[in-house]
């Protein structure tokens, strides 16, 4: 079995919490089905948010150029960071320089993917997540398991159990506003401290120089405004043409993540602070290199919402962590195999197929179809998710071939009628495990078809 | 119009009597349908497990078997979308192209060719029905349930509602996927199996006697479950309910 396979059937041993995994993630997907119903044009919305990253991407150098002068001009200091060890060496570098031992973060997948905080923690700068769930988490030193509701595994009385730990409130305590509350003193603390606040960015316009961030929160407002130097650690795929171009993605982004009109925060962050310091860091790690790949280029159109995860019904049965990748799901299995095929080449076989992600993409990435291509790829690489080559070499001849696959599925049938209703004693199979095998007639359609004829 | 009629190889070996159904359906609307006996695989199977290059031979023998023909129509959508859709990979002649343009599911064969509007079947059960996710997302053959704002339209339905005495049952989940996915049913099993699990549990907790669906696949793993869980619900091609026409 596959790693997430094997994680899945863990996850799956407690039913009770799997269906209430399920439950959680499918009312996000119908509070999306509704906030969607009440926007006419949201296929043709769809259609246009595409035909703007595409045409990003196919310029995505002259873009970037833009983006930086621009910002430059706006007294923005632009970063480029080849991978994610150029990243989180900027960010320290700019720490430094300022003395600073204490950083506020907003929510960013890109930080994630780049492991900034263990780097940053291992020189002995505190990082404090901002992000209710993401503090969450980082108490109790997991990774997110969810990219919009990164702790969206665990229950509020988990949360209770953890917050009466780490925070002090009364034992016991599960009520949702008790344990936010909670939370917002504490990160206030930590928030009148810290000397850099670092924030992700949902849009970088390249026309004006600003990145734009999406958060319910504030809190990557209340970071950026209450220290004097800000970051703001920007994927290179990020980017949009035009400020005007924002609005077609403000309208699919909320409703497609959370099923929310709009995020209830939407900061365009232009100009540093006066005295201040802003810092656009702008990353690639890996992302030239999916863009090189026509066949997976178009999965750099993500805007993160989200949406394939709460779709997805092998994600809502197997939770986040068991795809062992920054970003889970449907996405990042199309996403990560390019970074390490030998690692995560297994996840494009945890699927069904079924496609539900590709209908749901307020971008129209057509991910189950780069899901079957990336399959491909795996098998050309010889990888043991797809099968032995040779064997699938001799099958793919015995399908070829009328007389031997007559006579194999023949054999199959008989064999079966040979064990009728004892499928049980076959229980060492990965089928019959907790299914019966199907009850073979006493002849094949063939057979029948055949008989037909000859008394017709 | 001569119809080439494909029949899945699961189908032949342990479904035959929703391949003989087809046959017979397709027989009593008039069309001159012939099974070629050569037939083999569609090459799902092995391309979806990631070995395409292997399947190669049998869609050219595909192809091989099925030019001749007007219509090629086979009762399972996931093999006609692989044909359709995935046939890409070979040369694109012109008997190629005419196969991947002519191979239909039964169901939209006959609404979008024969046209019918009516249908001399009756089944008088409580029936749930499965959209299998090939024939739903990529044949179309219903709008599915991502895509809120396009008119809801669903052939499947469509036809059953031609059905003298069938009740259809609402689902809480009208479009999910059952958890076979071909390999994937045996790579994850733990998933698979719990998927299918739900699915039945929706049918059954609507009263539905019956679980019909246009693949039969799907209702292989889901009677798999059922049959294990000795739960009273039984899986019927919606071939058999269309053509059946009595108690």
């Amino acid at each position: 079995m596959t790693p997430h396979a094997q994680k899945a059937a863990i996850f799956n041993k407690d039913e009770v919490r799997t269906d209430w995994h399920d439950a959680s993630l499918w009312m996000v997907r119908k509070k999306r089905d509704f906030a969607v119903s009440e926007i006419p044009e949201w296929e043709f919305l769809r259609e246009f948010a595409s035909d703007i990253k595409m045409h990003t991407l196919s310029k995505l150098d002259d873009y970037l150029e833009l983006f930086e002068k621009a910002a430059i001009q706006n007294g923005a200091t632009v970063h480029w960071a080849e991978d994610a060890k150029e990243h989180n060496d900027i960010v320290l570098t700019i720490l430094n320089k300022h003395q600073a031992k204490k950083m506020v973060k907003s929510k960013s997948m890109l930080t994630e993917e780049c492991h900034l905080n263990e780097f940053l923690e291992r020189h002995n700068i505190e990082v404090i997540d901002s992000d209710l769930g993401e503090r969450i988490i980082q108490m109790l030193n997991e990774p997110p398991s969810h990219i919009v509701m990164p702790a969206i595994h665990l229950k509020k009385e988990e949360i209770g159990e953890l917050f009466h730990r780490e925070l002090h409130t009364e034992k016991g305590a599960t009520d949702p506003q008790y344990l936010t509350e909670a939370a917002r003193h504490h990160l206030r603390e930590k928030f009148h401290t810290a000397q850099v606040a670092l924030t992700g960015v949902n849009f970088g316009i390249a026309e004006t120089g600003e990145v734009v961030v999406c958060t319910n929160e504030g809190n990557a407002d209340m970071g950026v405004h209450l220290t004097p130097v800000q970051i703001h650690s920007m994927g290179i795929e990020k980017l949009i043409p035009r400020r005007s171009d924002l609005a077609v993605f403000t309208r699919l982004l909320a409703r497609s993540a959370t099923g929310q009109p709009v995020t209830v925060f939407t900061s365009h962050h232009r100009n540093p602070k006066p005295a201040g310091e802003m810092h656009i860091i702008l990353v690639d790690n890996g992302r030239t290199e999916q863009l090189g790949k026509p066949d997976f280029r178009s999965s750099l159109k993500c805007i993160r919402c989200g949406a394939c995860m709460n779709t997805c019904p092998i994600y809502r049965r197997s939770g986040g962590h068991s795809y062992e990748t920054t970003i889970p799901g449907p996405i990042g299995s199309i996403l990560t195999p390019g970074i390490d095929l030998k690692k995560h080449g297994q996840l494009p076989f945890a699927s069904t197929l079924c496609g539900s992600c590709t209908d749901v993409c307020p971008v129209k990435i057509d991910i189950h179809t780069q899901l079957y291509k990336w399959r491909q790829i795996v098998s050309e690489a010889g990888l043991p998710e797809a099968g032995n080559k040779t064997m699938m070499s001799i099958m793919g001849n015995g399908l070829a071939s009328p007389t031997f696959f007559h006579r194999l599925g023949n054999i199959g049938r008989k064999l079966l009628r040979l064990f009728p209703g004892k499928e049980r004693f076959l229980s060492f199979t990965v089928w019959t495990k907790d299914r019966d095998l199907p009850k073979a007639p006493v002849e094949s359609f063939r057979e029948w078809y055949a008989k037909q004829a000859k008394d017709a | 119009m001569k119809v080439g009629l494909f029949i899945p190889c699961y189908m032949d070996q342990f479904y035959p009597q929703a391949a003989i159904a087809t046959y017979k359906l397709l027989l009593k609307l008039g069309c001159d349908v012939e099974y070629p006996e050569g037939q083999t695989c569609c090459g799902q199977p092995l391309a979806n497990a990631g070995n395409e290059a292997a399947s190669r031979g049998s869609y050219l023998h595909f192809v091989t078997m099925f030019e001749k023909y007007d219509y090629i129509v086979a009762p399972s959508g996931s093999c006609v979308y692989h044909v359709r859709h995935h046939f890409d990979t070979l040369d694109q002649t012109d008997a190629v192209k005419k196969v991947r343009a002519k191979t239909l599911d039964l169901t939209e064969f006959l609404l979008d060719v024969l046209q019918i509007s009516s249908l001399p079947a009756k089944y008088p059960h409580k029936v749930g029905l499965h959209q299998s996710c090939h024939g739903l997302r990529g044949l179309h053959l219903a709008t599915s349930s991502e895509l809120v704002n396009k008119p809801a339209a669903s052939k499947l339905h469509e036809l059953l509602s031609m059905v003298e005495g069938l009740t259809l049952v609402e689902l809480d989940r009208k479009d999910e996927c059952c958890g076979f996915g071909g390999t994937f049913s045996v790579k994850e099993p733990a998933i698979s199996v719990k998927m299918g699990k739900d699915r039945i549990r929706d049918h059954f907790s609507k009263g539905a006697e019956v679980i019909t669906a246009g693949d039969m696949s799907c209702l292989m793993h889901l009677e798999g479950i059922i049959s294990r869980q000795n739960i009273p619900i039984k899986v019927i091609h919606i071939a058999e309910i269309l053509n059946a026409d009595e108690i």
